[in-house]
């Protein structure tokens, strides 16, 4: 095997190694290309057990507006992540990466349930996310709402780009966070129905929808149960487009040409038949079916 | 300059007394020859003030506390202001500024009413108070010497017969709205102020406005969601009311507040116990 | 329109991380503004959105002013800075009207407004302005300035958070860029297009603008100028009105009898 200087990086995982120069480009190109971020409003919150007469479960709930810098780059984008059957993951910051984290995590978690046969926990998902991110500094800018159900119960933690996680009720992360927080803080029971939780969660996300730059359009909403996962796609649409007041519909011919070239792309053959059985079929029909019109 | 110059010795026994650099730091000088260090930082700070209109006039919140860096160094200052007979101010941002604008202010309506004495004007409504502030602060700013606050103009304009709201800060910026809140408020007591204001009035604002207790509760409400979220906040507070009947301004209470789900938490990942 | 470099002071943010609380006398607050003339109107429009970073300040702030019978003025930038240039010029326009006993000319605002934003060429009013109205012959005028006041006459000007978004749409709809007349077709004049296709493509602008900008949104005002004696019925006529859209005239702020001048309010999206 051919050995290795001390100096030189891991094989596998990122390549760092343009870092200075990028930043250094970033500095007379006056700025480097901006990431999609998503200015996003996430939460997710337990419900049922206790005295409330419901099994367990979590609700989590997302905007899905989609940002590079003030423009908005998604209108409609999905922030909660499929990871298993049994546990989402709702994503905020840049969106690239909290797709490509949640699903090497989800691939992950579909081998080490096959490896063990039987379901991975959500602490196994919440360590193999805080296990990646940690060893990326928080350069894989990913910050997440990590929701699920398993064979222990319910289990909710976020997760944040340097590694570090967090295990609680109730959670919101994203530029809206404090938005959706508010709703919590106020809110928020122990126990409380599905029906209600959903409700609340849903509140959640459109305080941050309508008081966030950064969050808005719809709201996405994913209940998750010891049955399994309800995924609640534009649970509500309360942004949608009216009508332009104007037609766009351009001329037949609006745009402009210096030159005209028309070349015909069809590309038309003969064959003969000369030997062989064919010569004995009807050679009118065979010609027929042949013949290409150019 | 000279006191300026004092507290050069400060920052070498700084790092021992502050590890984690808390504390606001000391002004020092550009340059020995800088004709005069306008550029300033807040030292003593209140944190954020809340302000809604209900159906008899507006309410003003603002918590007690005056923070030094992050120790909450006087526990018993009050941030909300009577004006004459209508107008009332919560203040955000330096405690200092705050006490300089209200002596100038306090002059000014003084001065004002030996006027009056043989004189017929009427007295300064809400909106006279909140020009005059926000041209000051503007005028300020223009001269990069600020007055480090964000403030909070409640009032009942007599003549017109309506309520008054409208925010000013450090930078001439001024706005009105019928729901307000400053600093961290603006995130997070803000949305739940506008939620309750629009479920009533409607997002036009011509449906009707919370009532005055309905309101309070909405104060209430907002300022321990402050209190749990906000570093820089304390559970004991006050709220202003104006009306017709004039300016009220509430002892101080505190918001009941819930810890028990505490109890049910272990760790921060796989712990169970 | 001349590119205003803003100070190093604030245009750098390696330096405001350096010193934590140094002051800095600018702030941005979004929205947007845009202006179209007419061959005897003007179109002026801005969002009353009052934005600062990700947080709504308030859903209505105005940014559009009446400031003569035919001249109206927009500005976007730094909300007081704005107001407060305002506020300067309808006290110079006060002053010239007490002098003169008459209302100052839109060619003579636009001078004024040069002069004055140029006035704080070091410590700029960080305000984007168009001046909207109608001109001495009775057309539709639009003067648009930069922060420190270079000026331009043109048929029309986006500025704020969407003016890249708009601007391009202006440019094809109004000076029909990138279009070609049908053969034998009178060629295209900017500057020609009835009132009721230019409130549509206003309010197009900003209902667009608001989708894709999230500075831009909570609602619409937007104010036309009419030359003296100018039909009203494209505008005030039943037929013509959008959902939701409420019109009203102000009051003549001169003698009266002159140009007239309408408001039109509309609501955006709040998200």
């Amino acid at each position: 095997m051919a050995s290795k200087g001390p100096v030189e990086g891991p094989s596998i995982g990122f390549d760092f190694s343009n870092y200075a120069r990028n930043q250094y480009l970033g500095q007379t190109m006056g700025g480097l290309p901006k990431a999609t971020s998503t200015g996003t409003t996430i939460v997710g919150m337990k419900f049922g057990g206790g005295d409330s007469g419901e099994e367990e479960g979590i609700v989590l709930g997302a905007d899905t507006r989609a940002t590079a810098g003030s423009i908005v780059a998604d209108k409609n984008c999905e922030k909660i992540h499929y990871l298993t059957p049994n546990m989402r993951c709702c994503g905020a910051g840049t969106a690239a990466d909290t797709e490509f984290v949640t699903n090497l995590i989800s691939s992950n978690l579909e081998l080490h349930a096959l490896s063990q046969g039987k379901p991975a926990r959500v602490v196994t998902a919440m360590t193999m996310l805080k296990q990646y991110l940690f060893r990326y500094q928080g350069h894989v800018g990913a910050y997440l709402v990590l929701g699920g159900v398993d064979s222990t119960g319910a289990h909710l933690f976020a997760v944040q780009a340097h590694g570090s996680t967090d295990k609680l009720p109730y959670m919101t992360l994203g530029s809206g966070s404090l938005a959706a927080m508010a709703m919590f803080e106020s809110s928020f029971k122990q126990n409380m129905k599905r029906e209600e939780a959903i409700a609340l969660v849903a509140r959640a996300i459109r305080a941050g929808v309508f008081n966030d730059l950064g969050s808005g359009s719809n709201v996405d909403v994913a209940v998750i149960t010891k049955a399994g996962t309800e995924m609640l796609r534009n649970y509500e649409m309360p942004n949608e487009r009216g009508v332009k007041s104007r037609n766009y519909k351009f001329r037949r011919g609006t745009t402009a040409w210096t030159k005209e070239d028309v070349r015909n792309l069809l590309v038309s053959e003969e064959v003969a038949v000369t030997a062989g059985a064919g010569k004995l079929q009807d050679t009118t029909e065979a010609s027929q079916g042949m013949e290409v019109d150019a | 300059m000279n006191q300026l110059h004092s507290f050069q010795a400060v920052p070498s026994t700084r790092n021992a007394f502050d590890a984690y650099s808390t504390l606001p730091e000391p002004p020092r000088p550009q340059s020995t020859h800088a004709p005069r260090a306008h550029t300033q930082q807040p030292i003593v700070t209140g944190t954020s003030v809340l302000g809604i209109k209900y159906e008899g006039g507006v309410m003003l919140a603002a918590d007690n506390l005056a923070s030094y860096g992050s120790l909450a160094r006087f526990k018993d200052i009050q941030r909300l202001h009577p004006l004459g007979d209508n107008t009332c101010l919560a203040v955000a941002g330096d405690m200092s500024d705050f006490q300089y604008m209200t002596k100038l202010l306090d002059a000014t309506l003084r001065a004002d009413r030996s006027v009056s004495l043989t004189d017929t004007h009427p007295p300064f409504s809400p909106q006279n108070i909140y020009t005059y502030l926000s041209n000051l602060y503007y005028a300020r700013r223009s001269k990069v010497n600020p007055l480090w606050n964000a403030i909070l103009v409640g009032g009942w304009d007599k003549e017109k017969k309506e309520s008054f709201l409208a925010y000013v800060d450090l930078l001439g910026t001024t706005y009105s709205a019928p729901t307000l809140a400053t600093g961290i408020g603006a995130h997070i007591a803000q949305p739940l102020l506008r939620e309750a204001y629009e479920a009533k009035a409607g997002v036009d604002g011509k449906g009707p406005l919370l009532t005055g207790q309905e309101a309070e509760e909405l104060l209430d409400t907002c300022m321990k969601v402050l209190f749990y979220r906000d570093a820089r906040s304390l559970n004991k507070y006050q709220i202003a009311t104006i009306s017709n009947d004039g300016v009220k301004i509430s002892d101080s209470k505190s918001s009941e507040t819930e810890w028990g789900f505490a109890e049910g938490l272990r760790g921060y990942g796989p712990q169970t116990q | 329109m001349a590119l205003f470099a803003p100070p190093p002071m604030y245009a750098d943010p390696t330096m405001a991380a350096d010193k934590q609380h140094a002051f800095n006398p600018y702030s941005e607050n979004g929205g947007s503004i845009l202006a179209i003339a007419g061959a005897d109107f003007t179109v002026i429009a801005g969002d009353t959105r009052q934005s600062e970073g990700y947080s709504i300040q308030t859903r209505y702030a105005r940014k559009v002013w009446q400031l003569t019978d035919r001249c109206v003025i927009a500005t976007n930038g730094f909300a007081a800075d704005g107001n407060n240039f305002v506020k300067r010029i309808k006290q110079r326009l006060e002053w010239y009207e007490h002098a003169h006993q008459k209302q100052m000319s839109i060619k003579a605002i636009a001078r004024l407004t040069q002069t004055m934003l140029y006035g704080n060429r070091f410590f700029p009013y960080f305000a984007y302005v168009i001046l909207g109205g109608i001109d001495e012959d009775g057309t539709g005028a639009v003067y648009s300035f930069d922060p420190i006041g270079s000026y331009e006459r043109e048929a029309c000007r986006a500025a704020g958070a969407a003016q890249s978004l708009i601007q391009p749409f202006l440019d094809n709809q109004i000076y029909f860029r990138n279009q070609t007349p049908a053969p034998g077709a009178e060629p295209f004049v900017p500057g020609r297009l009835p009132l009721s296709t230019v409130l549509g493509l206003v309010i197009d602008s900003f209902t667009s603008a608001t989708e894709r900008e999230i500075a831009v949104g909570d609602g619409l005002e937007l104010y036309v100028v009419m030359k003296k004696g100018r039909t009203t019925d494209d505008l005030v006529g039943s037929d013509n009105l959008i959902k939701n859209m409420q019109v009203q005239e102000l009051g003549a702020l001169g003698e009266g009898g002159s140009e007239r001048t309408f408001l039109v309010s509309l609501p955006l999206k709040r998200d």
